[in-house]
């Protein structure tokens, strides 16, 4: 479960306020706004990467407010999917769990399990440099599900992938929600996207955040 | 159809031509001064330099003054590289501005500074310290240093000053290209600040590092203004490869002077190529899969 209550941050200009809403446990939330309308700060907020005047963040039932990053017990997949570009993709989907002194055995067996579930098994012992856009973001998600989070924030992971790669993906966070039962908020502009996965949808505009009727969205037949 | 043989609009090329020109203009310079060199010398100047024993202690002190300067200058190049791309703090423009200074400061102004500071009460103490700590330790009897000003140290500092500044900016510049998301995620991953700085921005940084250490080296290797003024021009004490050019000058003996400008053209040469070759084979390429 996530739950945001009163949350408040002013960055020079710009400024949220008493920003609220909840994302039952393993449910799918999708967050949807116009560019610089905050999605970003709300997700980096919850994640602990951004510091708030006001507010609670609670996840899974604990208040997290004060709580490290590493502390929350998130999975994060920024928009371009941020591999460390020194480290092979098993380094990257092992790092988590080798800062958590995992014995050596059990990383092995959950960097298998991972590979099998994304399908990224060929790739282990890669780079990242000349993995396509879809693998890149396969492994982003394998590396944010490592330690087994029962968050997991998405910020835009989809939005810089071909039509086919893109559908590819959902159907991948579709069968990752469903097998690890992680409650998920997700970042996009797209309401196909939106609309393929969302359990749960959230749009903020002029700095408020409202849960809005998914079948009112259905409706909506623009195609964006 | 090959790159190069890419058809490129006719309307292009007196563009091309410009660039070609104005560039070209600037490497024919470059390349005719190391010619100019070479034919002013003969192998037997190059040989009787490199046997003059005041020269081979003068080569000898650049290349270990050179590289301790290198070190000290990365190892305060990083840190201050990092804060300097990640924080956000009152007056960092001020200081990002004091930092420019020894960049900036004419060479001579920088040793006379260097001179002065050491004359005040609180460089005397430090001289102080230092002598003693080499008086006690047996080291002034062994490596022959006594004290800061005028001494070997003294080459040392006075290259550090400029030196580290180059390294500096180096650093700074390549850890504002390294994403500050990636740190962002190996933070949501568990890594503390140190771990995140260690595991995932350190190894990338790893070709400004080589650059900034190539800077520094090859700017340490020709300070001379601030070595003459803050560590004086003594023969077999503090004498460097550019001091030995002055020296040799001043006593009108070209030949050994030119000698020895062509041996640090070679020297610079050499530490360039090898730079590069490492620079080149980094691993962030990431194109040989294990």
């Amino acid at each position: 479960m996530i739950r945001v209550t009163d949350l408040c941050i002013f960055q020079g200009e710009f400024a949220l306020k008493d920003v609220s809403f909840e994302i039952p446990e393993g449910e799918y939330g999708v967050l949807m706004g116009k560019t610089g309308s905050g999605k970003t700060t709300i997700l980096e907020c919850i994640c602990g990467l951004r510091p708030m005047q006001s507010g609670t963040v609670e996840l899974s039932g604990s208040d997290v407010t004060r709580l490290k990053p590493g502390e929350r017990g998130i999975g994060y997949v920024p928009q371009d999917g941020s591999l460390f570009v020194t480290m092979t993709v098993r380094e990257q989907l092992s790092l988590a769990m080798t800062i958590r002194h995992w014995p050596m055995q059990r990383i092995d067996e959950r960097v298998n399990e991972l590979a099998e579930m994304l399908g990224i098994h060929g790739l282990l012992d890669r780079y990242p440099h000349g993995l396509s856009g879809g693998e890149i973001q396969r492994v982003a998600l394998g590396r944010a599900l490592s330690s087994g989070p029962s968050i997991l924030c998405l910020d835009e992971p989809l939005s810089a992938l071909d039509d086919e790669t893109h559908s590819e993906i959902c159907d991948l966070l579709d069968s990752v929600k469903q097998q690890t039962g992680v409650t998920i908020l997700h970042i996009t502009h797209r309401k196909r996207e939106m609309r393929r996965l969302a359990d749960k949808l959230l749009k903020i505009e002029d700095g408020i955040v409202e849960e809005e009727d998914l079948n009112d969205s259905a409706q909506d037949a623009s195609p964006a | 159809m090959s790159e190069s043989e890419a058809y490129r609009p006719p309307s292009d090329t007196p563009f091309f031509v410009c660039l070609g020109l104005l560039g070209g203009g600037y490497i024919l310079i470059i390349v005719c001064l190391i010619l100019a060199n070479s034919t002013f010398t003969t192998p037997g100047h190059l040989l009787a330099a490199l046997n003059a024993p005041e020269i081979r202690y003068a080569i000898r002190l650049s290349l270990v003054s050179c590289t301790i300067t290198t070190i000290l200058s990365l190892w305060v190049a990083v840190p201050i590289g990092y804060l300097m791309s990640r924080q956000q703090f009152r007056g960092k423009n001020f200081v990002d501005a004091m930092l420019d200074i020894p960049i900036v400061l004419p060479p001579l102004v920088i040793g006379l500074s260097l001179l002065i500071l050491f004359q005040t009460s609180a460089g005397k103490a430090v001289e102080q310290l230092f002598e003693d700590f080499m008086d006690r330790t047996g080291l002034a009897k062994r490596m022959g240093i006594t004290g800061i000003t005028y001494d070997i140290p003294s080459v040392i500092l006075a290259q550090f000053m400029v030196a580290c500044a180059f390294a500096v900016r180096t650093m700074r510049v390549t850890f504002d290209q390294i994403p500050v998301r990636q740190e962002h995620v190996a933070l949501t991953l568990g890594c503390s600040q140190s771990q995140s700085f260690w595991m995932v921005v350190f190894p990338q940084a790893r070709r400004g590092l080589l650059t900034a250490a190539t800077l520094a080296w090859a700017r340490a290797l020709g300070e001379f203004g601030p070595i003459l003024v803050f560590s004086g021009a003594t023969r077999f004490k503090t004498e460097v490869l550019p001091t030995t050019i002055f020296l040799e000058m001043s006593i009108g003996n070209i030949e050994a002077a030119v000698a020895v400008s062509l041996l640090m053209i070679l020297i610079a040469i050499a530490v360039l190529i090898l730079a590069r070759t490492f620079g080149l084979e980094s691993r962030i390429e990431g194109k040989a899969p294990r």
